[in-house]
């Protein structure tokens, strides 16, 4: 109906869009299987001498598997310990009513507004005196912190999508309230539990600046501080570095694409973007 | 904020506090909040601390308030007049482009088409990648001599010469801008494309069988219609752009010379590079005081266009 372009005009806008988005990464990937001595000249297809040394080098030269594997564990933790938290407070706002309700809900919304960047020196500082400086264990509770406000919300709108007479059920057949959300609610929502920890993983694998300052020893760091030393110097090497780069993003990329439908309606649910 | 009471207000149906009830919700709520305070609103308090205080990392024993000291040195910086320049080019053009090309996709994307969940699929891709990483890429796309970009515009005839692009303050300034409207775009597809799914099929054939045009259609129906919507997300994302500077990390650290610097990414350097914490949580201090003044102005001016109904 709303089609001033007619239907080709529509689909070549479409499609420009989509090329522009999608060309970065298809860059990068080219780039990446360039042989190293190729990796400067400006061909945009790949040609049959196209090799995966530069992804070789990384594992090999560099410690790209343990930083990928502290990526891993720190996301994956910190995420499940962000549902379990979050399920519960969720629970608690979508099927309780209590004085100061409004309030901590505001309270919730609120930390959506305070920049996560002016964190970094307290947080610092904490870990300072909590003697959690370059541990994972300390990046994961800081991680933790941070989501838990925007995935509560978002596990408290898929809550309220289930009816009450639900756990209501439940608890007549001999379930406390607790069993009850974990045995009957929780399984209902499981599409939005999945959301919600896909967008926490995504989130916790892509920070950057936390781990910065937390992680100092090589053998803690996560795979985006490992990327900002691999660029340190004045001098990159671009396929090694387009490797790594395709590395890092494939995993979202890959989650986010299959789960696009899913997370799309979840987040728009959720309105904000943490 | 129309929304965010609109989501605070479908809560379950009312039922009598009683103590022991409320004492469970609080048992269910305790573990989430006390994180909450622990990690997010004890940081805030500890930063307004910092940022009267004369905090050097180094320099841990020689801790202590200096008044306004570390807000006068900011304000005095030769760098800070182009800092906060450079922020307000990079929240409004990014968020002009951002807005105007989100809303149009949105509206094409609209009436379903074969595919569109692959579509949606990948151009949803920017959503879930890095910022720090889609910096390095853009770098690279952007490079004076072996970047793609300039090698395309050459050969299209385009330009005569290479573009500096990461090299030139302000060429540098466009670069970071168009990869952070490629990065941003996404958020407003998805959000405006949810808005306009709710806008009722019968207001949009009342407005046909009267005659409106699809322009009129557009600004008399549609707009006023997800207003409110538009309102809340346009200021979350200034929001999330002034605090956004992960892209400009990437691509250029805030060089040649401090060119391409905006507030926050000047604060990593202070915090990072120069290790001096009261500068850094100064500088997080009045991006929140700015952006909380900008939120009333911006808020009281949406309010009073609606009512005098323009």
């Amino acid at each position: 109906m709303w089609n001033v372009l007619g239907k080709s005009g529509k689909f070549t806008v479409l499609g420009i869009w989509l090329a522009f988005t999608v060309f970065p990464i298809y860059w990068m990937g080219l780039t990446s299987i360039k042989p190293k001595r190729e990796v400067n000249d400006l061909y945009y297809f790949p040609k049959s001498n196209a090799t995966l040394d530069s992804y070789r080098v990384l594992f090999k030269d560099y410690a790209f598997g343990v930083f990928l594997r502290n990526s891993l564990v720190v996301s994956l933790l910190a995420s499940f310990i962000v549902i379990c938290l979050g399920i519960l407070g969720a629970y608690a706002l979508a099927r309780y009513e209590f004085a100061g309700k409004s309030q901590v809900m505001l309270a919730f919304l609120a930390t959506q507004m305070i920049p996560g960047l002016i964190a970094l020196a307290p947080l610092y500082l904490l870990m300072q005196k909590l003697s959690l400086l370059n541990s994972l264990s300390g990046l994961i509770l800081c991680y933790v912190g941070g989501q838990v406000p925007f995935s509560t919300m978002m596990l408290r709108g898929f809550i309220q999508r289930i009816p009450p007479e639900l756990d209501e059920a439940a608890l007549i057949d001999g379930c406390n309230r607790f069993t009850a959300l974990f045995r009957v609610v929780a399984p209902v929502a499981l599409p939005g539990i999945a959301a919600t920890f896909i967008f926490s993983f995504v989130q916790c694998w892509n920070e950057l600046f936390l781990a910065m300052i937390l992680i100092d020893s090589e053998g803690n760091k996560t795979f985006p501080v490992a990327m900002r030393s691999f660029i340190g110097g004045y001098w990159i090497e671009w396929g090694s570095l387009s490797a790594a780069v395709m590395i890092g993003i494939v995993p979202t990329v890959v989650i986010f694409g299959l789960m696009s439908k899913f997370m799309i309606s979840g987040l728009s649910a959720g309105i904000v973007k943490g | 904020m129309d929304l965010m009471s609109a989501t605070m207000q479908g809560t379950t149906r009312k039922r009598p506090a009683s103590t022991s009830r409320m004492l469970k919700a609080l048992a269910f709520l305790a573990p989430a909040a006390v994180m909450i305070l622990i990690f997010v609103f004890y940081p805030v308090l500890r930063t307004v601390q910092l940022g009267f205080q004369n905090f050097n990392l180094f320099d841990q024993l020689n801790v202590g308030y200096n008044g306004l000291q570390n807000f006068r040195n900011l304000i005095n910086d030769p760098n800070f007049d182009r800092v906060l320049k450079n922020t307000f080019i990079w929240v409004f053009v990014s968020l002009f482009f951002q807005f105007t090309i989100g809303f149009g996709l949105a509206l094409l994307m609209k009436k379903k088409f074969k595919f569109i969940g692959i579509y949606q699929g990948l151009i949803f891709i920017p959503w879930a990648l890095s910022g720090f990483l889609m910096g390095l890429v853009w770098k690279w796309i952007f490079d004076e001599s072996f970047g793609v970009l300039n090698d395309a515009l050459l050969k299209l005839g385009l330009i005569d010469s290479r573009i500096p692009w990461l090299s030139n303050g302000n060429w540098g300034m466009a670069a970071v801008i168009i990869a952070n409207v490629w990065y941003g775009v996404t958020f407003f597809v998805i959000m405006i494309l949810a808005a306009l799914q709710g806008v009722p099929t019968e207001m949009l054939e009342a407005a046909e069988l009267d005659g409106a045009n699809r322009f009129q259609t557009l600004f008399q129906v549609i707009i006023p219609y997800i207003r409110a919507t538009l309102i809340l997300i346009v200021l979350l994302r200034i929001m999330w752009i002034t605090n956004f500077p992960d892209l400009i990390f990437g691509m250029t650290q805030g060089g040649p010379a401090g060119r391409t610097h905006i507030i926050s990414s000047w604060l990593i350097e202070k915090l990072t590079l120069d290790a001096d914490w009261g500068a850094a949580s100064a500088l997080g201090l009045m991006t929140m005081g700015i952006l909380f003044i900008f939120t009333i102005f911006y808020l009281m001016a949406t309010r009073l266009e609606k009512e005098s109904g323009v």
